[in-house]
């Protein structure tokens, strides 16, 4: 397999775990939770490597999806008592990130993890990273972590599809029918949680939340089908992953860079030419 | 055998009480119209009794039984207004999450749910909409889906949350309809209401709600003048006779409550 094989299989893997993921935070009116756990992560991943020594894949998504989940309870928790929503997501997740940046400093030299990459990634020393067993290179961590997080995720949708569709549209009527809400509400958190730092690598904290919101608001603006939704924003996120790696080779840029904004220019695309909600089409329409 | 015994329920937001040891006995087989003026908390009961919202104190039994018990024997339709209609979804499938409990946590809808799902949207004159996206269905139309979806869920006691509000004359009568013929297979129906010219032709009990319970029985003897002057507190205007005083129908006058 080649250097470039493996970045784009990352890419595309990264945008389609969290194209999925996202459109139903998309749905449920939860963007900013996206950006909020994106963060906070940064504090699983460091506080896995407080525990094991180590950046090894299983113990940093554990570590990712305690502080998501924690991260959702405060929010949720704050709220309750009073505090408006989006300054408790506010609050939250910058208090859990600054934790997250301070305890980076004691990790020191020892390992390749700084703020710069946390927040950045980069998606260019992927392949360098390796998974050894026995000697045999298996092919880059990344690709592995992300392929599991997407199989987990996909499993978790098809399990729980209808109760994640009902308590998205109607979650009071899903609580009186005996949908348990408040743990796919969870359920949610952690797929987030996961995708985040399976992406984390590749394109760090700040371009994640572009890979999970963007393709679910353009799938959004595509379809009426919530299945349809789903399955579109995934291709978006991997069309996006292509092009953005394309643009980065033949301009010479950052590949997370131009992935993040190929996201944001084929939102463009569709907020002006969806054949039912464009801007064009329903100037065309009215005139 | 009631259908639903209320006993002390009290709610309140911000220690501020919204409900306050409210009590009453809803009789098997009947329409109740909850009535009260803007922040009575009617719609505040209904959710309380459902458990959508805490309550501080009180108890709820279905047919003698905790409410716990009894979810299934409910079928609950909400204001129009609390859900997203941009959600991507069509009526045919707003109707199937009806019958979520029935189909099972993992499973998919089987035929014979969907042909039931199909019936119950015919019920309510929509079976020609059924694959219409919900974001393009008029408010009475997306009102009558929400029927159809309670109709879809087979309950026992009917909860509604001002389904009159904002609907056409066609989904008015559906909506009568609907109550009529529930009432008839020995069902319950509580709904709340606001519009007071129409209590008497649709409801056989009234509950009349201001934070208290004002009164609560049969609408004859219930919805007075004095009972209503004590639930508006005197903000009510009556231009002419009031129906309860009228025995004739057709000699309805007009009611009216300003609101503030």
């Amino acid at each position: 397999m080649t250097y470039t094989l493996w970045i784009v299989i990352t890419g595309c893997l990264v945008g389609l775990t969290c194209g999925v993921t996202g459109s139903l935070l998309v749905l449920r009116k939860m963007s900013m939770i996206a950006d909020a756990i994106s963060h906070t992560v940064l504090l699983g991943i460091v506080g896995a490597f407080f525990v094991t020594q180590s950046l090894n894949g299983v113990p940093m998504l554990i570590g990712a999806a305690i502080v998501g989940l924690l991260t959702a309870f405060f929010v949720e928790t704050l709220h309750r008592s009073g505090v408006q929503s989006d300054a408790a997501i506010g609050v939250v997740f910058t208090s859990l990130f600054a934790l997250g940046v301070v305890l980076i400093a004691f990790i020191g030299d020892q390992v390749h993890l700084d703020v710069q990459h946390a927040l950045m990634g980069e998606i260019a020393f992927v392949p360098w990273n390796t998974l050894q067993i026995g000697g045999v290179s298996l092919g880059p961590v990344a690709v592995w972590m992300l392929g599991g997080v997407l199989f987990v995720n996909l499993l978790l949708i098809a399990i729980f599809y209808k109760e994640i569709k009902l308590s998205t549209f109607d979650p009071q009527y899903a609580l009186l029918i005996g949908v348990p809400v408040v743990f796919i509400h969870y359920l949610l958190m952690i797929m987030v949680s996961l995708s985040t730092v399976a992406s984390f690598d590749s394109v760090g904290a700040i371009l994640v939340v572009a890979m999970l919101i963007v393709p679910g608001s353009t799938a959004y603006l595509l379809t009426d089908k919530f299945f349809t939704m789903l399955w579109m924003s995934g291709a978006i996120g991997i069309l996006s992953a292509l092009i953005g790696y394309g643009s980065a080779v033949y301009f010479n840029v950052s590949i997370a860079g131009s992935m993040a904004s190929s996201t944001g220019i084929l939102f463009i695309l569709a907020f002006l030419f969806s054949p039912r909600h464009g801007l064009v089409f329903k100037r065309l329409r009215t005139t | 055998m009631h259908a639903l015994h209320v006993s002390d329920l009290t709610v309140s937001y911000d220690k501020k009480p919204v409900l306050e040891d409210v009590s009453f006995s809803i009789p098997n087989g009947s329409i109740t119209g909850i009535i009260g003026p803007n922040g009575a908390g009617k719609s505040t009961l209904i959710k309380s009794i459902l458990r959508l919202i805490p309550s501080i104190t009180g108890e709820v039994k279905v047919y003698g039984e905790p409410y716990a018990q009894q979810k299934k024997l409910i079928g609950y339709v909400p204001q129009r207004s609390e859900v997203d209609w941009d959600f991507p979804t069509n009526a045919l499938d707003v109707v199937l999450m009806g019958r979520y409990r029935h189909i099972g946590i993992f499973k998919r809808a089987k035929k014979a749910e969907i042909t039931w799902a199909r019936e119950c949207l015919q019920k309510v004159g929509m079976l020609g909409y059924a694959e219409r996206q919900i974001s393009q269905l008029s408010g009475g139309q997306q009102q009558r889906v929400f029927l159809a979806r309670a109709l879809a869920q087979d309950a026992m006691v009917y909860f509604m949350d001002e389904p009159f509000s904002g609907v056409d004359a066609a989904t008015e009568r559906a909506i009568i309809q609907l109550m009529k013929n529930w009432k008839q297979e020995g069902k319950t129906v509580i709904v709340v209401h606001h519009d007071l010219q129409t209590v008497e032709d649709y409801f056989d009990h009234v509950l009349l709600l201001n934070k208290q319970l004002v009164d609560f029985g049969e609408t004859p003897k219930v919805f007075t003048l004095e009972n209503l002057e004590k639930t508006y507190g005197g903000k009510i205007a009556f231009l002419q006779k009031t129906p309860s005083t009228e025995k004739e129908h057709h000699a309805h006058g007009h009611l009216a409550f300003e609101s503030e």
